[in-house]
This record gives structure tokens, sequence and C-alpha cells, in this order.
């Protein structure tokens, strides 16, 4: 069956000559995998990254934006890898949104 | 301070919003969870992070021209670079690390186009990072199927008999577009052909500046 992210050949509609300027976090995620798929350390390689993306269902596929789908995928392998586990996640999340909330 | 301006009482200006004032989201705290751990890990540094974002700062169109306008004036380079796009981009110190590039060449009869169809290979190192439209679900789908459509958006009207090539790259495998240098050029030195290069003639969806009019 084709996946959502093959759409290679299928209708659609004009192509709009879109331009944006990446934002500083959108280009640390691309860090992240630079990182993490340097043959140094070959913790996430790219085929990696892109199956995590192509697991997103059709529906978060969509509604994420090219960098989300990215940092989706990348926690998702590090968590099933085990380099990182969803304790520390979660702590480590709810740290920097106290973190945020005090303004800092 | 008068008391007849309009502006009678100090008013504060709006504050301008800094990136750190609007509200982050949920994925670019995940982002800085998850770039935290790996630090407070050892997996690397910030300093490795800093570095990486400096190196795709420095990547940019700007090196595939110079690839394009050495091999325009140099056909040994230019065979070598069609027959080693990695290593004859390496020559000209423009590390490929991992991926192989490989370079499409336009002729009169054949005109080259490259996409990604299942997400958005592009080859960095020499043309930096994508543009949107290059990541967008209409370009990835169309592209493959009717390119002289897609590239007619693009204001690229290429003649009946020219035969189009699409290359859907993969994560192991770049492409690069190598233009037809344009006509009127030939008595131009490389630094000023390697401008007439643009991002798109090298993606394929359309063709180098046209050689400047100089006063006769």
């Amino acid at each position: 069956m084709r996946g959502h992210h093959d759409m290679g050949g299928l209708p659609a509609g004009p192509v709009e000559p879109t331009e944006h300027n990446y934002a500083p976090w959108e280009k640390r995620v691309h860090a992240l995998l630079t990182l993490l798929s340097h043959s140094s350390r070959g913790i996430i390689m790219v085929d990696e990254l892109r199956i995590g993306i192509e697991a997103l269902g059709a529906e978060e596929y969509d509604r994420l934006s090219y960098y989300e789908r990215w940092i989706v995928s990348i926690t998702n392998n590090l968590l099933k890898k085990g380099v990182i586990s969803t304790d520390e996640l979660g702590r480590k999340l709810a740290e920097i949104e106290a973190r945020e909330a005090k303004g800092q | 301070m008068h008391a007849d301006h309009d502006h009678v009482h100090p008013h504060r200006h709006p504050p301008q919003p800094d990136v750190e004032d609007t509200p982050s989201t949920y994925y670019q705290r995940l982002e800085e969870a998850v770039r935290e751990l790996l630090i407070a890990k050892g997996i690397f540094t910030g300093e490795d992070i800093r570095r990486t974002l400096e190196i795709y700062d420095s990547q940019s169109p700007v090196l595939g021209g110079k690839v394009v306008a050495r091999a325009w004036v140099d056909p040994a380079y230019k065979a070598r670079l069609l027959a080693d796009g990695s290593k004859a981009v390496e020559e000209l110190g423009i590390p490929m690390d991992t991926t192989k590039l490989v370079v499409v060449e336009n002729t009169p009869a054949v005109h080259n186009v490259i996409v990604c169809t299942l997400c958005s290979c592009y080859p960095r190192p020499v043309l930096g990072l994508p543009p949107d439209w290059y990541k967008s679900r209409n370009y990835r789908s169309r592209t493959v199927r009717e390119p002289r459509a897609v590239l007619a958006e693009f204001g690229t009207q290429l003649p009946d008999g020219v035969d189009v090539r699409v290359h859907d790259s993969t994560a192991d495998m770049r492409y690069l577009v190598l233009p037809m240098r344009p006509a009127g050029t030939e008595g131009m030195e490389e630094a000023a052909l390697a401008e007439l290069v643009t991002r798109d003639s090298m993606i394929g969806v359309s063709l180098p500046r046209a050689a400047p009019v100089t006063a006769p």
C-alpha cells in the first residue's frame, strides 16, 4: 500500500513559490539530526528519521509543519533506542515550562 | 513636554516582540528538552550545535554557482564533475560528507529537474537549505508526472523537442543540475559567470540568468 508520504505522481495543486527564513529552533532540530547521524555517533540515521516521519498517521503528517515532524521522529527514535526515557523527557519538559512561566 | 502636544504623557512604545517573548509551542519545547538531555548525557556539546549551525549558514547556492561556472570554463573539470560529483565538488573545498552527489547536465536536447517525492532530500552542501516549495506536496506530487506544467508555473517554457528528465533524490543520493551556459557569455570571466547561476536553475525549474547586456 502507498504510504501517505509517498506522493509522487498524485494529483495536486499549483506550486506556490513560497520561501521562508528558517527559524532558529528549526535549524537546531536539523542540527540535532546532523549530530546524531554523524558517523562518529550513528545514533539516528536519515532513513530512521524518515521511517519515524512516515509512521506518523496521515492526519499528523498533514497537521505538523516540516520540522515539527522531524522533532517528533527524532524524539520517538531516541525513546525507542533507550537513549532517553519518557520519565526524563517528561521531567525536562515540565522544567522548561516552569522556566518559561517564570520568564527566564 | 508641552501640554498641548498630542502626546502629553510619556507613552510607552509597544515592546518590540523578540522571538523569546512569543510563547513557545510544544514542538519548540520538545527540541529544547531533547537538546538539553543529549548535552547532559555527553552525546554532544552546545559547542557542537553552534558549529553545526555555522556550517549551515555557510552553505548556499553561491557554492553551487561556483561549481557550475568552473564546469562552464574548464572542460576537464566538467568531465570530472559528471563522472563523480562528490569528488569534483570536494576539489573546490565543498565536503559532501556521506551523501553521493550526482550532477546531471542540461543540453539542447535534454533538460533535467530534481525532486524528492518521498520527503525533501536536497544537495545541501552546494545549495544550502531547500526552499519551502521544494518540500511542498504540490511540487513533490506533480513534478514526476507533469514536469512541463510545473516548469511553466516557474515561468519556464521548453521547446517541444526537449526531453525532460526528472530525478528523484534519496537520502543517500542527491542531484544537482548543470545548466547550459547562456548564449553570449563567451568572453565572461568565471566569477561573473557564477553570478548568472541561480539556485532554481540548479534545481532545474528555471534557466540561468541571461548574459548582461554590455554597451557596444
